[in-house]
């Protein structure tokens, strides 16, 4: 699209977003948000650049291929299941440590799920919102 | 982030069930797991389409194998439960595998390795590269997923992701044919889906519990009214409409023969059985009584789809077009089943009718996938896949001719192959049930579909190759003629394995019908199922 | 409130059922999305509409203090919604290629897999 204004901002508005979509992602463990609305997000960020400077620039910028960023999502969504197989605990039970660095935190296997759909979603979606647009060029 | 676990008041422990698991304890999900492991490795290396063949086949016959483990272990002690994250049920969401789901999803298992074996021949390395073979897992964990689940819900989740998979295998190549075929596949499986989702939230609204074993033992006191009826004729319907029984047919001739024929055998043995298995599921173990209500309805949709598969069969010249109609009648003939499942007990027959139903599902899995197959060579070594230009396909492959003649046998009913014993069960059920003419019309629409059979072997493999002019067709029609060709004894290992069980089952019925009477038995009766989900005291 | 939102979930039913009706995809499209949207009000319509309060036992108490909704049947349309969303895009992008590649929308007019002049099989060798 040949604004000036719009392809000016596009990139700091795609970064804004993919920062918001992160801070979604994590929140989404205790309030509202999560992996999906996160993953959508970014997803509409990379929707954003690819309009504003063309799909070729997005791809540059993504390096690896959505369908392979959503193919690693769903490789970590299921481990995270995996995880506790290999603990002789039910499948998909959420299981946390909370190891001593930067001032205490939890990690668990729910977020590590929820990453999964992040990526599952900003892969499957970005890769369907860039095969649109090339298709308008 | 802040927990707080200081209250005594409540215990968060007592929602969770103790205690640690073995590995075998594990057999509910790993099928899942496999397919979504193996789906997601082979998408992340996409392109390295050489490689594709070296995991999918491995994992294949792990899946396989692990079914196989599965099934022994539940043909041994009954059904086994996985309770998602150890939430107990009813609250959490529960995988079980009863005797029923796991020998469909066994069979399921050894078809797609059929499939996967068959696909490494007839699949080009641009079609790989568009991800046959994750959509193949994707496809495969759905249909897993909704054989062994324990859940109604989780169930419309499954169905839905066997449906993406299915898409993406349904359009993988974008000819023109399958373009047209998938707008008509995607309309109508979606609206089922949505039908699926409406009664499902009613099923809620009713009972205030998806866990299938909850549902069925909360519906065993429940007061006749007409509330249950709607929701058993909603899931009827949208059942139905996926396991393609008149009249919700229409879209699948209109769109199984258009993808490559190794997805057309995969979606005929697999997909239209999913459908059959859910209704079994929520009609006879779930809304029992409701069944009883529409056993009628639910004769004259078996008897009516088993006639117009067996006389739209009749009526095709293309080879292809005409399997799609033998899996519609093959579909009606699993409907007389459970529309006469046969009662337990001293004065009943051990559930003849639903036993029959089981089996032949199992049976038609493997003979439709085989006959697709076959199918796919004789059109390649044809050149056609029209009735009136194939011929003299026995000579040189008199080997394949005879593989070609028992998977016609097997799909017409005929002793001694695997498709006569169901058939006897499920005509002596019709007719305990008080429904002679639902066991004539198994008859007669096996009598037609012999025809049909003996027409296709007639003409393709025993005369001569026609000597006239081709007749003259758009090139459309044979767009799907182009790509690899199955040629070789790598294509026809996985059709000779598919014989191979179709003859064990016919040669040696007893073992397969023993098993299927028991898992009959286990739905009409869900005690044991109860008891694998909610422990000793429910 | 409930009552309104019935007669909502009536009016997009019977606005779906007439859009599927039609023989042109893009309108078939609508209709579907139309009638996800219907069943995701209705299962959400049927698990009550009282005041926003959510449905969390507060410290120290075992019961819900006031009427909250369930939960659960918004547990269920959001899963629903999901699954409805990424299906309408699926189907967006599968009809805008029937279009390119068929070019038609009208259902009746895609006979490339089911030609009409088909004959009968042959009859005797």
């Amino acid at each position: 699209m040949r604004t000036v204004i719009f392809r000016f901002t596009a990139p700091y508005l795609t970064s804004l977003m993919v920062l918001f979509s992160i801070f979604v992602l994590l929140r989404g463990h205790n309030e509202p948000g999560g992996g999906f609305i996160g993953g959508l997000i970014a997803a509409s960020a990379f929707a954003i650049y690819g309009i504003a400077c063309g799909v070729a620039p997005v791809r540059r910028a993504l390096y690896f291929h959505p369908m392979a960023i959503a193919a690693t999502g769903l490789l970590v969504s299921v481990s995270a299941g995996c995880i506790s197989i290999l603990l002789g605990r039910r499948f998909l039970t959420g299981l946390w440590t909370f190891p001593d660095v930067l001032g205490g935190i939890g990690l668990s296997t729910p977020v590590m799920f929820d990453i999964g759909v992040y990526l599952v979603v900003v892969g499957a979606i970005t890769s369907i919102a860039l095969a649109l647009e090339e298709g308008d060029d | 982030m802040a927990v707080s676990d200081t209250h005594a008041a409540i215990d968060a422990s007592a929602a969770q069930l103790p205690g640690a698991l073995a590995a075998a304890d594990y057999l509910p999900i790993l099928p899942v797991v496999i397919c979504f492991l193996a789906g997601a490795v082979m998408l992340i290396l996409r392109k390295r389409t050489a490689w594709h063949g070296w995991i999918a086949i491995p994992a294949l016959c792990l899946l396989t194998l692990t079914d196989l483990l599965l099934l022994r272990r539940v043909a041994g002690e009954g059904p086994q439960t996985m309770m998602m994250g150890g939430w107990r049920a009813p609250f959490g969401i529960a995988f079980t595998a009863d005797l029923a789901g796991t020998l469909f999803a066994t069979v399921g298992a050894m078809v797609a390795l059929a499939c996967g074996l068959f696909a490494l021949v007839s699949i080009s390395a641009e079609e790989r590269r568009y991800g046959f073979f994750p959509f193949l897992f994707l496809m495969m964990g759905g249909v897993s997923g909704a054989f062994l689940t324990g859940d109604i819900f989780n169930l419309y989740v499954w169905f839905e992701v066997l449906l993406i998979g299915s898409f993406g295998l349904l359009i993988l190549g974008s000819r023109h044919q399958q373009l047209d075929g998938a707008i008509k596949y995607c309309f109508l499986n979606l609206v089922g889906t949505t039908l699926f989702l409406i009664a499902t939230g009613y099923l809620y609204g009713w009972f205030g519990t998806l866990n299938m074993a909850d549902i069925a033992r909360k519906a065993a006191d429940q007061p006749a009214g007409g509330g249950l009826y709607t929701i058993a004729a909603l899931y009827l319907v949208a059942f139905g409409m996926k396991a393609a029984g008149f009249p919700l047919n229409a879209w699948l001739p209109a769109s199984y023969h258009t993808p490559r024929f190794v997805v057309s055998a995969l979606f005929a043995g697999l997909l239209t059985k999913v459908g059959v298995y859910a209704l079994i599921r929520v009609l006879l173990m779930l809304l029992a009584p409701q069944q009883q209500d529409l056993a009628f309805i639910l004769a004259w949709v078996a008897g009516l789809t088993m006639m117009v598969g067996a006389l739209g069969a009749l009526a095709q010249t293309d080879l292809r077009r005409l399997l799609n109609y033998v899996v519609i009648s093959g579909i009606g003939t699993i409907f007389v089943g459970i529309a006469a499942p046969g009662a337990l007990g001293a004065g009943g027959d051990g559930a003849v009718g639903l036993s029959g139903a089981l089996f032949y599902a199992l049976h038609s899995i493997v003979v439709m996938t085989g006959l697709y197959l076959a199918a796919g060579v004789a059109t390649d070594r044809a050149g056609s896949s029209s009735l009136h230009d194939m011929g003299g396909l026995w000579r040189g492959h008199v080997g394949f001719a005879a593989m070609m003649l028992v998977l016609l046998f097997a799909v017409s009913g005929l002793p001694p192959f695997s498709g006569f014993w169901p058939k006897l069960m499920l005509v002596r059920a019709s007719f305990a049930a008080g429904m002679p003419w639902l066991g004539a019309a198994v008859l007669a629409s096996g009598f037609l579909v012999t025809i049909a059979s003996a027409r296709v072997f007639a003409l393709a493999f025993w005369r001569s190759k026609p000597e006239h002019e081709a007749m003259v067709v758009e090139p459309a029609r044979y767009e799907h003629l182009d790509g690899p060709k199955p040629r070789g004894a790598d294509a026809m290992l996985p059709i000779l394995g598919l014989v191979c069980l179709v003859l064990a089952a016919g040669l040696w019925p007893q073992w397969l019908a023993g098993l299927t009477r028991t898992a009959a038995a286990g739905i009409l009766d869900p005690g044991a199922y109860l008891h694998s989900v909610f422990g000793a005291a429910p | 409130m409930e009552a309104a939102l019935s007669l909502v979930v009536a009016i997009l039913f019977s606005v779906a059922i007439y859009m599927l009706l039609s023989k042109h995809i893009i309108r078939m499209l609508l209709g579907t999305v139309l009638l996800g949207n219907g069943v995701n009000l209705l299962i959400f319509t049927a698990g009550r509409v009282p005041a926003i309060t959510p449905p969390i036992i507060p410290d120290g108490a075992d019961h819900l203090e006031a009427v909250t909704a369930n939960p659960l049947p918004q547990a269920l349309i959001l899963t629903a919604i999901v699954i409805s969303f990424s299906f309408f895009a699926f189907l967006l992008v599968l009809a805008y290629r029937a279009y390119q590649d068929l070019g038609t929308d009208d259902s009746d007019e895609m006979r490339v897999a089911e030609p009409e002049e088909q004959g009968l099989p042959p009859l005797g060798y």
